[in-house]
């Protein structure tokens, strides 16, 4: 911005502004989950009274842990997230390589009924995939959970346009080498897009593990639910209004997630970042 | 030659049915269905569904619940959708300049991305507890009596809508901070050595370049305020008396709670209608607007 202030005349105190204006809005933001963390890790005593010589503490996690199966539902989410995010790399890579380098008829409509899922999400359809699921006999099942976001026109759509990038010669470079299709969707298409295979399983990991309706809709068992609605059954049934533990609860349901975040921040914005540009 | 191009359909095709099938199984047929569904009355017990017509959608007409979901909602995209993009907007031009501690500014803004929208409507829900919470601890300093903002008719909804906006600025910002980066530098350059300042810049060249951004902002923002649900399911339940109910919220409870799976699904489609002719009409009317590079 120095340079910049000096190109548009500009002055130190609107230099200065900007920067104030940034860190309230930033203190703002940083606020709840701050708030969060400080309940979370001292005595109930204290968690609305904010004292520096407080002691910390680590009981609030030791009573969460005590009063709901949270290993348990750490275990489901995993499952269900590995699962759905392995699936959806092959389902949508082998769809996004027919769209971006094969012609067949019916595949501009068939292009069109795929994006359709970019609006109709699979949330709004509660209703019906509920009836299906129980037609099938998987209620309360993780494969329930993950079954309808398995096919993801999202992906389909960020690998299709990765791919199309991607120079044909290559690829007939090792066709004439004799691979076959797939053989030059695996050692051509598919190393060349890893940037973009990083930045999507970033995006739908944290997607798929902050996931509420479905999952509460289609779950009722300790076996099954992810961690998410299994935080919404502890906060809401079993604590009546002990704060300090439900925060603490609330930190272990996205620690993992928030940890890899504050590890991998870079990775993280830059691939959502990739994920955004289309 | 004719021999090859048809194992180029096949392969074509066989590569694209696995997530065909799952597409259509999870989202075109059970769009389909739930048309259907809404034309039947809801089976119960013995008693089985009948085609009812149009029947479901007189109830539909007639629900006073239906149309306070349908103004809450519009409400609900009315107050988030202008305010989480104007402030990704900002964030984004903060962050983008050289201040000092942008690296720290910007995980500030896009750790609520991270956050599931349950584990952040907990954490908002001990904020807005009366007197005991944060907001009244603080309001209590200024000499703020008690409140009970997801206790009453008026502020409810207006609470959620501020959670939503926390939740949903960082992670618009994120789109915006990647298009500031695509502008040449050259632009600004260009536009001082013209005299131009400052806001004549970012309101003649930098806005309307964001224009494909700001297009693809909102319609996830559009999608999201009629979507996102989890936090009225945490912190109001659609209370005091259905004041911050959302459409989705009360497919949710007449489908799961009251098993009025017909009505439910009536109400569905209402949801699918609007999505459609959103997303249809945004598209037109921006398309002519939009700067494309």
């Amino acid at each position: 911005m120095n340079q910049t202030a000096t190109l548009f005349g500009g002055d130190r105190w609107l230099a200065a502004l900007t920067t104030l204006g940034a860190w309230l809005l930033a203190l703002l933001w940083a606020l709840p989950p701050l708030f969060a963390v400080w309940t979370a890790f001292h005595p109930q005593a204290f968690s609305v009274h904010f004292d520096l010589t407080a002691p910390l503490t680590l009981a609030n996690f030791d009573r969460a842990l005590a009063a709901a199966p949270f290993p348990r539902y750490f275990l489901n989410t995993f499952i269900l997230v590995t699962t759905v995010t392995a699936t959806q790399f092959v389902l949508c890579t082998l769809a996004a390589y027919a769209f971006a380098r094969f012609e067949f008829p019916g595949r501009d409509i068939a292009f069109a009924l795929v994006l359709v899922q970019l609006m109709i999400m699979p949330d709004t359809l509660i209703v019906q995939n509920y009836a299906t699921m129980a037609r099938l006999g998987l209620v309360d099942t993780i494969l329930a959970i993950g079954l309808p976001l398995m096919a993801s026109a999202f992906g389909i759509f960020l690998l299709r346009q990765t791919f199309k990038s991607i120079p044909k010669e290559l690829d007939e470079a090792a066709r004439i080498e004799g691979a076959s299709a797939l053989g030059v969707l695996w050692r051509v298409y598919v190393p060349l897009a890893k940037p973009v295979y990083v930045a999507y399983g970033l995006v739908s990991v944290s997607y798929h593990w902050n996931d509420f309706l479905w999952p509460l809709v289609i779950t009722n068992s300790v076996e099954t639910r992810p961690i998410t609605v299994g935080l919404q059954v502890f906060a809401s049934v079993d604590q009546g209004i002990d704060w300090s533990v439900i925060c603490a609860a609330t930190l272990l349901s996205c620690g993992p997630l928030l940890v890899g975040f504050l590890i991998f921040q870079r990775q993280f914005v830059q691939s959502f970042m990739r994920a955004g540009i289309r | 030659m004719l021999r090859l191009s048809r194992m180029r359909w096949i392969h074509g095709w066989l590569l694209f049915l696995p997530a065909a099938v799952l597409l259509f199984a999870f989202t075109h047929l059970p769009a389909a269905e739930t048309l259907w569904a809404s034309l039947h009355s809801t089976l119960r017990g013995r008693r089985p569904a009948v085609f009812v017509g149009l029947d479901q959608y007189r109830t539909l007409l007639d629900d006073p619940i239906f149309w306070q979901v349908l103004w809450n909602n519009a409400l609900f995209a009315l107050g988030t959708i202008p305010a989480s993009v104007a402030l990704a907007l900002a964030m984004a031009l903060l962050v983008d300049s050289r201040i000092a501690g942008r690296a720290a500014a910007r995980m500030a803004y896009f750790t609520p991305t991270i956050l599931p929208l349950v584990a952040a409507a907990n954490i908002w829900l001990f904020f807005y507890t009366p007197s005991y919470g944060l907001l009244d601890q603080i309001g209590g300093l200024f000499g703020f009596g008690e409140t009970n903002l997801l206790g009453s008719r008026e502020t409810a909804l207006p609470a959620l809508m501020v959670v939503t906006i926390w939740k949903e600025a960082g992670f618009f910002m994120i789109f915006y901070l990647a298009a500031l980066q695509q502008v040449p530098p050259t632009y600004r350059e260009a536009a001082a050595l013209e005299g131009a300042g400052r806001w004549t810049y970012f309101r003649r060249i930098l806005f309307p370049l964001l224009m494909p951004t700001t297009l693809f902002v909102l319609v996830n923002a559009v999608i999201n305020a009629f979507r996102m649900v989890d936090h009225v399911i945490a912190m109001t339940r659609g209370g005091p008396d259905n004041a911050s109910a959302l459409l989705l919220f009360y497919v949710y409870e007449v489908a799961f709670k009251f098993w009025d799976t017909g009505y439910a699904s009536a109400l569905t489609v209402v949801l699918l209608v609007i999505l459609a002719v959103l997303a249809i009409g945004q598209f037109a009317y921006l398309d002519r607007r939009v700067h494309y590079r």
